[in-house]
């Protein structure tokens, strides 16, 4: 479904992908893990076509088109979504606005009828529901004030509005305590689906507890150093990053 | 928010130079001489049919301004005017006074359609069911063509006419407060119009009457090289209350068309004015050719204790733009409120702001602006809050937001604060923010087109404001925001 050959990327002008191979199969989850400064958030950048991120060479086909051609708002009318580590504050937009638009955005763009008011409350009241998002949040500024819980329980919604085919989610592990961890994960489990295919980054085992990965690749220096099952994360949650270039281990 | 991807479509309706209303009509106009000179306000005077005393103001009006110097203290460039080379009045040929709508020049029915203002009652009835009723005064170059809902209006005892009807029909009133907030000495544009003022709109709510719907007026420029000199007249007698909208556009010119209009609002003891303004008048093109220069007077007297005056303005047209919609704070307990969003794009230059003279005891204001700059644009917010000696316990709350987009264009604050009397609390408060990249991307990740994203920004860093807009008139506003910044970023 997604499919990443010989990446580069360079981001003010250093190296920061070095020939990255990754391919994930409909239906697959897939983990990235590595230390910091390995490139997991500039994958996630490249993927969803941030302006700084320059691809000097390589390849990223999905779903048998060229990624890299589409620009970022086409690309997630193909099907692309990023769960941002650090969402962004949009001040006096209402977080139902916002949503409203961006979904009706990408209905029409996909040539899908735009949402209805009624329709489109009732699917967002019921997607709120199991991700234990109040009403009264999704009125306020779109993420102003919001705790690091909300803002990642509200990137997940956006994530099951926008029906996407490829989730990347990146380190929204981050900020979270046990219990939103956990809802978070069932958030982002109850979206698994054979149609689907998801990109984990994480720099910690402990997320991988709750959304199971099918494959765990460990980036280190711009590449794909070492792939495995799940059971390679619980190794690099023993032995740390150390082996793969970073003097810090993992925590 | 539907408002959003209307905007984009709209954008898409728009020719290359992005202005929606710069078709100009074919219509027959009859012209005094060009330049300005006693005969030529002599000429419009008579041309309407004037009682001698508003000669006389008129022509005491136009020996002073003979005297006068333009003002050059605005943050705002443009070649010197040459006052002798305009036409100061025009008017279309067939319209000198219409009885009915069948009257009216159908080639004139057909402009204000395409600028989708409603003119035939029996259409605004039929439009969507409990949609509230706006009664229209369409003033087209340098006269009001036709007032509707007047009949359904005089059975509340509201007189909403053009300026020059009010003269005829209505003397004691004109007479009584035209000049008593702009005198004729206040200021160059202001002289300049109390000589040649062509038409306006002039509304009079008796006192305890609640006008029944909202009022409105569209103004059209059309002539070439013609300025306009519009009046309006707004009084709101003791207990009354009246929300206003006024509207503007022109074509698109490659000479710059001057409007120099003056505004006065009055409000007796317990009265309530809201005066919003949409102001579309052509920018200039994308080198900053053409454009309307809009300088202009506006002041609200809070004459009577208790007494509200609130403007609210959304500045998204014009060449440059000159224009602080003031209150006079007179009345004990009065309150003037000033609500302001200004976008400039290309070259546009706004220099808008507003003046609170707290004069009486426990008079209150409150200042909201919000500033957007983009392109090469100069946007500048100049204000003056003061509280004269026997203002006691005078309160202001001023909040000035400048937002950015791009890196060539400025966002200026000037505030100045007066306080005579030590009880006087004034708090002033200001931000400048840029939309940053990453809120963009963040938006564009999620699907919206730049266009969309930029406009929901925007539409949020002015909610505020838009907030104190006739419930009617926020759709189409928000849709005009996206319009004005189309190609900003990128």
């Amino acid at each position: 479904m997604l499919e990443i050959k010989n990446l580069h990327a360079k981001v003010d002008g250093r190296e920061i992908l070095n020939g990255l191979d990754l391919t994930i199969p409909a239906g697959e989850v897939h983990a990235i893990m590595g230390p910091n400064g390995s490139g997991k958030s500039t994958l996630s950048y490249v993927l969803a076509g941030k302006d700084d991120y320059e691809v000097t060479d390589g390849s990223v086909t999905w779903k048998g088109e060229d990624l890299l051609a589409m620009e970022p708002d086409e690309r997630a009318a193909a099907g692309v979504f990023l769960a941002f580590q650090y969402p962004m504050e949009i001040p006096g937009v209402a977080t139902m606005t916002f949503l409203r638009s961006a979904v009706n955005a990408v209905r029409k763009a996909r040539g899908e009828e735009e949402y209805s008011t009624p329709d489109f409350l009732r699917t967002v009241k019921e997607k709120a529901k199991d991700l234990k998002i109040d009403m009264e949040m999704l009125r306020r500024p779109l993420n102003v004030g919001f705790s690091g819980g909300e803002k990642k329980r509200n990137e997940i919604l956006q994530m099951s509005l926008l029906e996407p085919g490829l989730c990347i989610l990146d380190e929204t592990d981050s900020g979270l305590d046990i219990d939103a961890l956990r809802i978070v994960s069932d958030g982002v489990n109850a979206l698994r689906s054979p149609e689907r295919c998801m990109l984990v980054i994480t720099h910690y085992q402990r997320l991988l507890n709750h959304i199971v990965p099918d494959r765990v690749h460990v980036l280190s220096k711009g590449r794909v150093a070492r792939s495995g099952g799940p059971e390679l994360a619980l190794e690099l949650e023993k032995s740390g990053y150390a082996d793969y270039g970073d003097e810090a281990t993992a925590a | 928010m539907p408002a959003v991807e209307q905007t984009v479509e709209r954008v898409k309706e728009i020719d290359v130079d992005k202005y929606k209303y710069g078709f100009s009509t074919d219509i027959e106009s009859v012209r005094a001489p060009k330049g300005l000179s006693e005969d030529i306000v002599r000429f419009i005077s008579a041309k309407k049919g004037e009682p001698g005393w508003l000669l006389d103001w008129r022509l005491e009006a136009y020996r002073r301004w003979r005297t006068m110097q333009e003002p050059t203290w605005a943050k705002v460039h443009y070649p010197k005017i040459d006052f002798d080379d305009l036409y100061y009045y025009a008017a279309p040929k067939s319209t000198e006074g219409p009885k009915s709508l069948d009257e009216v020049d159908p080639e004139l029915l057909r402009t204000y359609e395409k600028l989708g203002i409603p003119l035939k009652e029996q259409e605004v009835l039929a439009g969507v069911q409990g949609a509230p009723k706006v009664a229209v005064d369409a003033v087209f170059d340098s006269v009001s063509v036709v007032t509707t809902f007047k009949e359904e209006l005089a059975k509340a005892g509201v007189i909403f006419c053009s300026i020059s009807e009010a003269v005829r029909t209505h003397p004691e009133l004109v007479k009584k407060y035209l000049g008593s907030v702009v005198p004729i000495t206040d200021n160059f544009y202001a002289t300049l119009n109390s000589a040649v003022f062509s038409d306006g709109s002039f509304v009079y709510v008796p006192e305890g009457v609640r006008c029944p719907m909202e009022l409105s007026t569209y103004f059209r420029i059309n002539a070439e090289n013609t300025g306009q000199f519009e009046r309006t007249l707004i009084i709101a007698d003791k207990g009354a209350y009246v929300s206003y909208l006024e509207g503007c556009t022109a074509p698109m010119r490659d000479e710059n068309q001057l409007h120099a209009a003056v505004v006065e609002l009055v409000a007796l003891d317990d009265a309530e004015i809201k005066y919003s303004t949409v102001q579309n008048w052509y920018p200039g093109d994308a080198e900053g050719k053409g454009g309307v220069y809009n300088f202009v007077t506006k002041r609200g007297d809070c004459r009577g204790d208790r007494s509200k005056i609130s403007w609210t303005q959304v500045e998204t047209g014009s060449a440059i733009t000159w224009k602080y919609p003031s209150c006079i704070l007179r009345g004990h307990g009065s309150r003037g409120e000033f609500y302001s969003i200004a976008i400039s794009n290309g070259y546009q230059q706004v220099d808008s702001g507003t003046k609170m003279i707290h004069l009486g005891r426990d008079t209150s204001s409150r200042i909201i602006s919000k500033g957007i700059a983009a392109g090469f644009s100069d946007n500048t917010y100049r204000g003056l809050v003061s509280a004269h000696r026997k203002a006691t316990n005078a309160r202001n709350f001023t909040c000035c937001d400048s937002l950015l987009i791009g890196d060539k264009c400025g966002a200026h604050t000037v505030p100045y604060i007066e306080a005579k009397n030590a009880s006087a609390t004034f708090e002033h408060e200001a931000t400048t923010s840029k939309i940053s990249d990453d809120q963009l991307f963040y938006c564009l990740s999620r699907g919206l087109s730049e266009e969309e994203a930029v406009a929901l920004i925007v539409n949020g860093f002015v909610r505020d404001v838009l907030q104190q807009l006739p419930m009617e008139f926020m759709a189409e506003t928000q849709k005009l925001i996206g319009i004005s910044l189309e190609g900003s970023v990128g």
